[in-house]
C-alpha cells in the first residue's frame, strides 16, 4: 500500500510540472503584461518602457521567465494583481478560506443528502420510491446550476429572506467572536445547499447503481444461505461493498465543486474563489487569473490524488499489494 | 522436414513491481518448449491453469511476443516479422475457447464469416455470399443463417461459426485453444465429431489444446503434458494413457474421474497411490524450483522430463 | 435402514418473464436420505441449479409450488425468518465459483465467522476464532492463523473453494447441497476437493445433493442419481443401475456423447437440436420428443409419468422401450452434424 501511494505521490510531480507550464504558457498569449496595467504616467516613451522590461526581465526567453515565476510561485509571490492594486497571494489569501468552507458545508449537505436517497433508491429498486427519486436526479441533471441557484436566491434569499442574500458574514462583527462564527455559517447554508441538491445527483446515482450492482452478485447469494437476515445481508455485505467506491469518488467530488463555486459565488455575491475568477476574467486581471487558475487545476490534482490514496487505504484488494 | 516444429520456445512476460514500476522479474509462462507436429494428425496440449499451454498456441500463432526460440512452419521461421507473408497468415488459423465472446455480436453472420475472406481474397459480393453459403453447409448450418446475428445462435452453433471463419481460408493448421470447454457434454460432441470431419475432408493439423483429458485421448494422436511453462511429458495417446512416466502425468491421469461407477474404490487407491508417490518422490521429478526437468527419451516416441543421470 | 431427510414432491418453480410464469423446474419428485449422496445431473438449461436454489429458498422473485418436507416439516414458501434459522444451521450450500461466492472486502476468517455468528450467537469471540481455525484445517488449508486474516483474491482458485466448503459445514448440515463445486476447477484440484466433500459427508452423516453436468463426477461420488431434462427428472436410480442399464433416451444419449478416459476415438453421440429455452419449453407431452424425431410418436405418453420399471429406478414416459439409435450396431449416430 505504501508502495502504491508513494509511486501515485510521484506521478503527481510531473502532473503539476505540466499544469504549470500550461499555465504559464497561456498567460503569456494574453494580451499586455505587467506592466501594462501599471503605467500610471500617460507621458511615458516606448524606450522607458523598454528599459523598465528590461530591468523586470520580461524581455528574457519563456524558460527564463518561467523559472522566475516558480520561484516565485513556490515562495508564495504570485505577482501583483493590477485592478486590486495589491499581491494576488494577499488577494487570494481571504478568498480561499471563504471557498475552502463553501466546499466544506456543500460537501456535507451533498453526503447528507445522497446516501439516504441512494441506499433507499438502489435497495428498493423500480419502486415508487425509487422513481421519485431517480426522477429528482434527472431533474438535478438537466437544472443548469446558475438557474437554480438563482431560483433558490429569490425564494429563500428574497421572498421569505430566511437567509442573507450577500456577503460571506455580516459586517461589523469581530471576526473570532462566536456572533462571527454564526453569522459566517448563516451566510454559506444558502449556497452550499444550493450547490449541493444539484451536485449530489451524481453520487445518488453512482450509489444507487452501485448497490443494484452488488445487490446481484453471487457472494450476497452465499450470506442469504448462511442464513443471514436481510437487514445484515445489506448492512454488512451490500452496503460496506457500495460505499467503496463512493468514498474512493470523494476526491474527484472535490474537483467537481471549482465549477459550481463559479457560479454559486456569483450568484451570491460570495467573496471566494469563484467569484474571483469570474471578476478577473471581466476585468481583464490576468496576473490574478493566471493565479486562480492554478490553484483551480492544483485543486483538480490533488482531488484525483485523494481519491486514489482513500481507495488504496480501503480496498484490500490494493491495499495488500 | 516437420510440418510444424517448435524449437526451445520461450515467452517470458515482465513482473512489475518497486516504486518505479520497473521490471524486476519474469513469469516464464512457456520456458523451452520443442516440439514437431506431422501434417494431418492432432497434437494435443494438456495441462492446468498457469501451465503455459494458451500461451505457447497463442505464440505459434503469433499472438503471443516470442521471447527466444523458433518455430518453423513448413521450414520457414516464423517467429521473424518479415516472413509473416499472406500465405502463411492464411494457412494458420484458430479456434477460441469461448463462442460467447470471440464473435463480433453488431455484425451478421455474413460478415463474421466473410471477414478473413475480404481480407485475403478479392470475390465479388456474390462469390463471397456463395462461399460463406457453403463454408455455413460445411459446418452443419443453415444457409439462410447468414443474415442472423451471433446471438439467434446456441453455444454450439456459434462455436461452429467460429470454426467455419476458422477454415474459411482452407488453412493447414488451426489451433484449437479449448474449443469446447464452454459447451455443454452433447454440444461438445456436435463440435469435436465435426473437427473430426473436417480435418479429414480438408486435409486438417490441429494444434489441441483442452485441459480435458478425455477429450485429448478422444482427439489427439500425439500428447504433450505441460506444467509450469515446460513440458514433463510427451508421447503417442497410447505412451501418455497407458504407460505414463512423469509423476505429474500419472498424478493427472488419475484425478480424471472414472465412469464406472464399479470403479470407485479401485480410482481411490490409484489416487492415493500416486499421491504417496508424488510425495516421497518429488525429487526426483521436479529440481530445486519445483520445475520440470529436460525431456529424456525412453522410446522412439516417448519423451519424460526427468534430470539427466549420473 | 436408512433415514429420511428431506422430501420433495411435486416441486414448481416458476420465473415471470413478461406476463407470464414459466416453470424452470416442474413437477420434481425427488427423496434424500441422511449420509446419502444424490447426483443430480444434466446440461446447461435443465434446470438442476433452478432445483437447488428452491431448496434453499434463495430464488428472489420465483413462484414455489408443492412440498419440501425437510425434516419433517413443510419449508416451501416458508417465512424468511423460520428459513434462515435453518440456512447454514441444518441446511448449506456449495457454489460454483468460489471467486464470486466470496466477498472480496471481507477477511476469509470472518465470513466463516459470520455462518456461527448467525447461528451460534452464544459462542464467545474466543471459541469462535478457534472454531474457523479447526475448520479451515478441516477443509485442509494449510497455516490457518494466517489464511484467517487474507482476502479472497490472495487465495488459489481450490483454497478458495475450500473456504466456500468451510463456510458450509461450519455448523455440521444436515444437508449439504453442491451446486456444480468442482466446475471450475483444474482437475488435479476437483479430485481433491470431492474427496474432501466425501470425508466430510462420512464424518457429519449428512445427505448431499450434488448437482453437475458431469458424468464422471456422479460415477464417482453418487449413490443415487437422477437425470434432469428440460425441468424434469426422467430418470432416476442408484448409480450402478444408472451407467450400466440407463433407460430414458436422454439418459443414454447423455452417455454415449462423453469422450471419457476409457474411450477410443469413435464417433460420439449427438443429441439432435438443441436444449429449449425457458419460453420455448414444450409444457405437454415427452419433453424429449423433439430430439428423437426416428422414434414412432405413439412410443411417448401423452402425459409423460415416471414409471417404477425395477424397485428404486424410475423412468419417464413409455418410450423407453421403444427407443434405439440409429446406427444401432455402435449405439453412436454417424451423422455428426446434422444437429443444428
Amino acid at each position: 500500500m505504501w508502495k502504491f501511494i508513494v509511486r501515485r505521490l510521484i506521478i503527481t510531480f510531473p502532473q503539476l510540472v505540466v499544469l504549470s507550464v500550461l499555465v504559464f504558457l497561456a498567460a503569456q498569449f494574453m494580451p499586455g503584461d505587467a506592466l501594462t496595467g501599471s503605467i500610471g504616467n500617460p507621458n511615458i516613451t516606448a524606450e522607458q518602457l523598454e528599459q523598465r522590461r528590461e530591468a523586470l526581465g520580461l524581455n528574457d526567453p519563456w524558460y527564463v521567465r518561467y523559472g522566475d515565476w516558480v520561484s516565485g510561485v513556490v515562495q508564495g509571490d504570485l505577482g501583483e494583481s493590477y485592478r486590486f492594486k495589491m499581491p494576488v497571494t494577499e488577494l487570494i489569501g481571504q478568498r480561499i478560506v471563504n471557498s475552502f468552507w463553501l466546499s466544506v458545508v456543500t460537501l456535507i449537505f451533498t453526503y447528507i443528502i445522497a446516501v439516504p436517497l441512494g441506499i433507499l433508491s438502489g435497495r428498493y429498486n423500480d419502486s415508487l420510491l425509487d422513481q421519485s427519486i431517480t426522477g429528482y436526479t434527472y431533474v438535478g441533471f438537466a437544472t443548469p446550476l446558475f438557474i437554480f441557484a438563482l431560483v433558490m436566491l429569490w425564494i429563500f434569499g428574497y421572498q421569505f429572506g430566511w437567509f442573507p442574500t450577500n456577503g460571506s458574514v455580516e459586517p461589523g462583527l469581530t471576526p473570532g467572536t462566536f456572533d462571527y462564527v454564526l453569522s459566517k455559517l448563516y451566510h454559506l447554508i444558502l449556497p452550499g445547499i444550493s450547490m449541493a441538491l444539484i451536485a449530489t445527483v451524481n453520487t445518488v446515482q453512482y450509489l444507487r447503481s452501485e448497490i443494484i450492482d452488488t445487490k446481484q452478485r453471487d457472494f450476497i447469494i452465499t450470506a442469504r444461505a448462511k442464513g443471514a437476515p436481510e437487514s445484515r445481508v445489506y448492512n454488512r455485505h451490500i452496503l460496506r461493498n457500495s460505499l467503496l467506491p463512493i468514498a474512493a469518488f470523494f476526491g474527484f467530488e472535490i474537483t467537481g465543486l471549482i465549477g459550481g463555486t463559479i457560479f454559486v459565488e456569483t450568484i451570491f455575491s460570495y467573496p471566494g474563489m469563484g467569484q474571483l475568477f469570474l471578476e478577473s476574467v471581466t476585468l481583464r486581471d490576468f496576473s490574478t487569473l493566471v493565479s486562480v487558475v492554478l490553484l483551480f487545476g492544483v485543486t483538480a490534482i490533488g482531488g484525483a490524488l485523494l481519491s486514489d490514496i482513500i481507495l488504496s487505504l480501503v480496498d484490500p484488494r490494493i491495499r495488500i499489494k | 522436414m516437420a510440418f510444424l516444429e517448435v524449437k526451445d520456445l520461450k515467452v517470458h512476460f515482465p513482473i512489475k513491481g518497486g516504486i518505479l514500476n520497473r521490471t524486476i522479474d519474469h513469469v516464464r509462462a512457456v520456458d523451452g518448449v520443442t516440439f514437431e507436429v506431422e501434417q494431418g494428425k492432432t497434437y494435443g496440449l494438456v495441462g492446468e491453469s498457469g501451465s503455459g499451454k494458451t500461451t505457447t498456441g497463442r505464440a505459434v500463432i503469433g499472438l503471443n511476443h516470442v521471447t527466444s526460440g523458433k518455430v518453423f512452419y513448413e521450414g520457414t521461421d516464423i517467429t521473424k516479422k518479415q516472413s509473416k507473408t499472406k500465405a502463411l497468415r492464411k494457412d494458420i488459423q484458430m479456434i477460441f475457447q469461448d463462442p460467447y465472446s470471440s464473435l463480433n455480436p453488431r455484425k451478421r453472420v455474413l460478415d463474421v464469416i466473410a471477414e478473413p475472406l475480404r481480407n485475403f481474397e478479392k470475390l465479388s459480393k456474390q462469390e463471397e455470399k456463395k462461399r460463406v453459403q457453403e463454408l455455413l453447409e460445411l459446418v452443419g448450418l443453415s444457409p439462410e443463417a447468414i443474415v442472423k446475428y451471433p446471438h439467434e445462435f446456441s453455444g454450439g452453433q456459434r462455436q461452429r461459426i467460429g470454426v467455419a471463419r476458422a477454415i474459411a481460408l482452407r488453412p493447414k493448421l488451426i489451433i484449437a485453444d479449448e474449443p469446447v470447454s464452454a459447451l455443454d457434454v452433447s454440444v461438445q460432441a456436435q463440435v469435436l465429431n465435426f473437427m473430426q470431419d473436417i480435418q479429414q475432408e480438408l486435409g486438417l493439423t490441429y494444434l489441441f489444446i483442452s485441459h480435458d483429458l478425455g477429450i485429448v485421448k478422444h482427439m489427439c494422436d500425439d500428447i504433450a503434458i505441460m506444467y509450469r511453462g515446460r513440458y514433463v511429458e510427451q508421447g503417442t495417446r497410447d505412451d501418455i494413457f497407458n504407460n505414463p512416466q512423469h509423476i505429474y502425468t500419472k498424478r493427472l491421469v488419475s484425478a480424471i474421474p472414472d465412469i464406472n461407477p464399479r470403479n470407485r474404490e479401485k480410482q481411490f487407491h490409484f489416487r492415493e497411490e500416486v499421491q504417496r508417490e508424488f510425495e516421497h518422490s518429488y525429487d526426483d521429478y521436479f529440481d530445486n524450483e519445483g520445475l520440470a526437468y529436460g525431456l529424456q527419451p525412453i522410446s522412439g516416441s516417448h519423451y519424460v522430463a526427468l534430470p539427466e543421470k549420473g | 435402514m436408512s433415514e429420511e431427510l428431506l422430501e420433495v414432491k411435486n416441486l414448481k418453480t416458476s420465473f415471470r418473464i413478461g406476463e407470464e410464469h414459466y416453470a424452470a423446474v416442474d413437477d420434481v419428485t425427488l427423496t434424500l436420505n441422511k449420509n446419502e449422496v444424490l447426483g443430480i445431473v444434466g446440461e446447461s438449461g435443465s434446470g438442476k441449479s433452478a432445483f437447488a436454489f428452491s431448496l434453499m429458498g434463495l430464488h428472489n422473485r420465483a413462484k414455489i409450488e408443492g412440498n419440501i418436507n425437510f425434516k419433517g416439516e413443510n419449508i416451501a414458501n416458508t417465512a424468511p425468518g423460520k428459513l434462515n434459522k435453518l440456512r447454514g444451521d441444518d441446511m448449506a450450500m456449495i457454489f460454483q465459483d468460489p471467486l464470486t461466492a466470496l466477498n472480496p472486502l471481507m477477511e476469509v476468517g470472518d465470513q466463516i465467522a459470520e455462518t456461527l455468528i448467525l447461528h451460534r450467537s452464544d459462542m464467545s469471540q474466543k471459541d469462535r476464532k478457534a472454531r474457523v481455525i479447526e475448520l479451515l484445517n478441516m477443509v485442509g488449508i494449510p497455516y490457518p492463523e494466517h489464511v484467517y486474516g487474507q482476502f479472497p483474491h490472495e487465495l488459489s482458485g481450490g483454497m478458495r473453494q475450500r473456504v466456500v466448503i468451510a463456510i458450509a459445514i461450519a455448523n455440521k448440515p444436515e444437508l449439504l447441497i453442491a451446486d456444480e463445486p468442482t466446475t471450475a476447477l483444474d482437475v488435479t484440484i476437483q479430485a481433491q476437493i470431492l474427496d474432501l466433500i466425501r470425508n466430510l459427508k462420512n464424518d457429519m452423516n449428512s445427505g448431499i445433493i450434488l448437482i453437475t453436468h458431469d458424468l464422471g463426477v456422479i460415477a464417482e461420488m453418487a449413490d443415487r442419481v437422477a437425470v434432469m431434462y428440460a425441468g424434469q427428472i426422467v430418470e432416476v436410480s442408484d448409480v450402478h443401475t444408472l451407467f450400466e442399464n440407463p433407460l430414458h433416451p436422454y439418459t443414454r444419449s447423455l452417455l454415449n456423447s462423453v469422450p471419457n478416459a476409457e474411450g477410443g476415438q469413435d464417433k460420439l453421440h449427438v443429441i439432435q437440436g438443441i436444449v429449449p429455452s425457458l419460453k420455448k419449453l414444450p409444457r405437454e407431452g415427452c419433453r424429449f420428443a423433439s430430439r428423437i424425431p426416428w422414434v414412432d410418436a405413439s412410443a411417448h405418453e401423452e402425459n409423460p409419468v415416471m414409471h417404477e420399471i425395477a424397485p428404486g429406478h424410475f423412468v419417464r414416459c413409455t418410450c423407453h422401450s421403444q427407443f434405439y439409435f440409429p446406427d444401432e450396431s455402435k449405439e453412436v449416430q454417424s451423422n455428426g452434424v446434422s444437429g443444428s
